[in-house]
């Protein structure tokens, strides 16, 4: 290395060339980059759905498209809400307090649902995204086990959840089933993707 | 590893990491040295040297855009249009990265033409460099294909009625004509699987060619060293390190002096492409908002602005101005025939008659394509036709200024009549100005040895500042 004298008038001139270079730098790089979120067309075809629920059986789930994803809306039986209760000591987390997927805060009840025996859910598995099938047949069946009450199963690496969509323990799946923001504009009309807090 | 340097042990480790890099990548740190640190070039570069690394630049430039630009676009006929208007509205930021791409397509041609004519005047075509400036007209031609194709890409009017212009030119050549207009378009009229092809073309195949192209360019260069204004050879005088006296390193000096000409074009460029993107029409067309329809033709096409110097040219070559050819031909091989020796004046004589047969049994349109190519064309001679014992216009006597400023003017009144819709004396004029441009070359050997030279000096002129 050189002993070469430092020339200090060179050096401020160079140190804040280069600064205001790498702002310029960082301030084109913001359009570019930006350019990679959704656009306004992507955006708008993100937009909220309203689903009718009046013709809904008890027993009976529809799938509807929010933002690509498949959402499920199930009127639970009496006999079904009643396993909710019961299977609370074997789910991995009851009381949906994990904040991966953050549980709007109208649906943070055993149920997750604002009226307890409509189930609104992302029907995507939190591991890696499969669609999990239903399972509401209770008993023993492959994959499931032998105290079965009813849910649903992932058929890629068999998370199992129950008809609140709450995973249960030692399952892939670390997290319950996502509960997207809803809101009900009239007794019988679902809005899905958009809430009252927003 | 017993190649490997040594480093003291008590050395910062800054040191260190550089001398584990450099023994296994030496070829990366002579590269630095062979090209930066230790490229003398000449110490009297003026305004005409900044081009070339403008160009560099705009290259990067259109390459950073064009891929974001991919992300949206579609290439397929019936999306293509409307995706662009997708990125020009919905994508976040979607206009700005359209409008500098067009803008930096018309500011590579700009930017191009200037890199060019800093050549023409400085002599830097001339003997050692006539493979820099082959290399560079490579990339001006490569660069014509790419502007091209990449203007049929937004699918509106002027983008397909230019392109099926421009196809049903190949289909002129006698013979192989038509077939090869077909084999290009990949169907009977520009359509679909003419863009897609385009689009391949545009974004992959050319950009990779260019990029080879500008690498040999620069390559070659360093090399042989710079020329400069003065048209001095600077490695004629060197200090006893064998470092030219009037050469600097071109970094640092060259490397800030170009980031002050970066600083100054993007001053220009961001307000073009924030104020006047579409420069009148010029930058983009009218016509283009317009979405393709093969059943109707606008009223008045023409080609973009770099192009229309050669779209006169083409337009100027008619029936009776083939005459015209014929007996310029003519002209060319008798006096080939008075000054050359041997069989080689037979040779003359024969080839003049050929072509003029072939110009007789031929379409005008045919030549007019063959003139235009041969326009380009002709710039690849120019170390050869330049017979003048001096190497910069500075040395060269007065009126040659005057032979060059014609040159100019002309070019830019072929450009401007490109532009326009044909009529008789616009017809006229084009014609005249084929003749001045392509006199310009072929006439070189001989004007360029006539009047007082000056005597060039062996050191360049340079004042410190």
């Amino acid at each position: 290395m050189s002993e070469a004298t430092v020339n200090n008038g060179r050096r401020t001139w160079l140190i804040n060339t280069a600064v205001v270079g790498g702002a310029g730098t960082a301030a084109v790089a913001v359009p570019f980059v930006s350019s990679f979120q959704p656009s306004e067309r992507a955006k708008a075809a993100g937009a909220a759905v309203e689903v009718d629920i009046s013709k809904l059986a008890p027993g009976e789930k529809i799938t509807v498209e929010w933002r690509g994803k498949p959402v499920w809306i199930l009127r639970r039986t009496p006999e079904m809400l009643a396993t909710l209760e019961a299977d609370e000591a074997e789910l991995a987390d009851p009381n949906s307090d994990r904040k991966a997927y953050p549980i709007p805060e109208y649906a943070k009840n055993r149920y997750r649902s604002i009226k307890p025996e409509v189930l609104v859910a992302v029907g995507i598995c939190p591991h890696l995204g499969c669609s999990p099938s239903d399972k509401f047949e209770a008993g023993a069946q492959p994959s499931l086990p032998n105290d079965w009450a009813g849910g649903f199963l992932c058929p890629c690496h068999g998370s199992t959840f129950d008809l609140a969509g709450r995973v249960f323990k030692n399952k892939p799946s670390p997290d319950n089933l996502e509960v997207p923001p809803h809101m009900y504009l009239s007794d019988t009309m679902l809005l899905i993707g958009e809430d009252q807090q927003a | 590893m017993a190649e490997f340097k040594e480093i003291p042990s008590n050395a910062p480790m800054s040191a260190k990491v550089t001398n584990w890099f450099e023994n296994r990548f030496p070829t990366a740190f002579d590269a630095y040295r062979v090209h930066l640190a230790e490229y003398y070039a000449p110490k009297n570069f003026n305004f005409w040297y900044f081009f070339g690394s403008l160009a560099l630049l705009v290259l990067v430039i259109q390459i950073v855009t064009g891929i974001f630009l991919v992300m949206h676009y579609k290439p397929d006929a019936a999306l293509a249009f409307a995706s662009v208007e997708y990125i020009m509205r919905d994508v976040p930021w979607g206009w700005l990265i359209r409008y500098m791409h067009s803008t930096g397509a018309s500011a590579f041609f700009v930017v191009v033409y200037l890199h060019m004519y800093r050549g023409l005047i400085y002599g830097s075509y001339r003997k050692p460099r006539e493979l820099v400036w082959i290399f560079g007209c490579a990339i001006f031609l490569v660069l014509m294909a790419e502007a091209f194709m990449g203007y049929l890409l937004p699918w509106g009017q002027m983008s397909y009625w230019g392109a099926q212009v421009i196809v049903n030119l190949f289909s002129a050549i006698p013979f192989i004509g038509p077939d090869l207009a077909l084999m290009i378009r990949g169907d009977y009229v520009v359509g679909d699987a003419t863009l897609n092809r385009f689009f391949s073309f545009h974004v992959i195949a050319v950009p990779l060619v260019l990029l080879g192209l500008v690498v040999a360019h620069l390559l070659a260069l360093h090399d042989v060293g710079s020329n400069n204004p003065d048209g001095v050879e600077i490695k004629a005088k060197k200090d006893e390190s064998g470092r030219p006296l009037d050469g600097i390193p071109f970094h640092p000096y060259y490397t800030v002096h170009d980031v002050m000409g970066v600083g100054f074009f993007l001053m220009i460029f961001s307000a073009v492409v924030f104020f006047a993107p579409e420069m009148g029409g010029y930058f983009l067309e009218a016509n283009n908002f317009i979405p393709a329809d093969p059943l109707k033709t606008p009223a008045h096409i023409a080609p973009v602005w770099y192009f229309t110097p050669f779209y006169s040219m083409l337009r100027a070559i008619t029936t009776e101005m083939v005459y015209v050819l014929m007996a310029c031909v003519a002209l060319g091989g008798v006096m080939g025939a008075i000054s050359l020796k041997g069989s080689a004046k037979l040779v003359s004589i024969g080839a003049a008659v050929l072509v003029i047969g072939s110009m007789a049994v031929t379409d005008a349109k045919f030549w007019g394509v063959i003139v235009m190519g041969a326009a380009v064309i002709i710039l690849f001679f120019l170390p050869w036709l330049d017979y003048s014992p001096v190497r910069s216009i500075r040395y060269r006597p007065s009126w040659h200024k005057v032979v060059y400023g014609v040159f100019v003017v002309n070019f830019v009144i072929l450009a401007y009549l490109g532009v326009q819709p044909p009529s008789p004396v616009f017809e006229r004029i084009s014609q005249a100005g084929t003749l001045l441009y392509f006199g310009f070359f072929l006439l070189m050997p001989w004007w360029s040895q006539k009047g007082e030279f000056k005597a060039e000096p062996d050191r360049v002129n340079f004042q410190p500042h």
